[in-house]
């Protein structure tokens, strides 16, 4: 069972990135050391396989933080919704 | 509310004319609309998908057109973007911008489309011959985006 009291944040994923990870959204428990959006992702990152693929260093991918979009040092907190997605291709 | 997402199409006359709907103080109205090709990338596409992000879309949209408005001297503006499938020759989007005159409402539409295609949470999926695909993000839109910023700024 989760700790309800347990620090967790909504993850959603778009378009490429939603196809390649398999599932359009998650909510996760997130360590103490996870504290902004860089972090996240390297997190994210160590489940290995198409989340270190997609997530490597210098692939292209847009974070935002309750629906604004975010820079590497945007902080995360429980509560929020983090989505991730390549760039925008709209218009 | 200037900013709809929609599946449905667009009558473009008739947002345009409702955007300035007995205000007389508007001077001038410039639109962009946005359509499928049917080649992109050298493949042919026989369709497309749109995709958002729903919550972050509308948001983006009004802070995209929050900052044209303190950016120019512009009466009223509007943005219309479709999402679901669309085949060639269909409108994609429409933005219109109300001014007194030509020159603001020219260049806050111009800036809309610019930031809309770089901020706003859209995204293409090509069906073509050899398969779907997501269209790939390019480099010369945020270079389009990123003139808004720089010292070179067009004067309103």
């Amino acid at each position: 069972m989760r700790d309800p009291d347990a620090p967790t944040v909504s993850l959603v994923y778009l378009a490429r990135l939603r196809e390649a990870f398999g599932q359009a959204a998650e909510r996760v428990e997130i360590p103490p050391e996870v504290t902004s959006v860089s972090a996240l992702r390297d997190w994210l990152a160590q489940r290995g396989g198409v989340w270190a693929a997609e997530l490597a260093p210098g692939r292209a991918v847009r974070i935002a933080v309750n629906h604004a979009l975010a820079r590497p040092d945007t902080p995360v907190r429980a509560g929020d919704e983090v989505a991730l997605f390549p760039p925008v291709t709209g218009g | 509310m200037p900013v709809r997402i929609q599946a449905e199409d667009f009558d473009v006359a008739r947002e345009l004319r409702e955007l300035r709907d007995g205000n007389r103080a508007v001077g001038a109205v410039a639109a962009f609309i946005g359509t499928v090709r049917d080649v992109n990338d050298d493949a042919r596409v026989a369709s497309m998908t749109l995709e958002h992000y729903p919550g972050m879309t509308e948001k983006a949209l009004a802070g995209i057109v929050d900052d044209a408005r303190s950016r120019w001297s512009i009466i009223d503006a509007l943005v219309i973007h479709r999402v679901g499938a669309l085949a060639p020759s269909d409108q994609i989007v429409l933005v219109g911008v109300t001014s007194a005159h030509r020159g603001e409402a020219f260049a806050a539409c111009e800036f809309i489309v610019d930031y809309l295609k770089t901020r706003a949470p859209f995204w293409k999926k090509e069906q073509t011959p050899s398969g779907a695909r997501w269209v790939e993000a390019r480099a010369a839109d945020d270079e389009a985006a990123a003139r808004w910023t720089s010292s070179s700024e067009p004067a309103s």
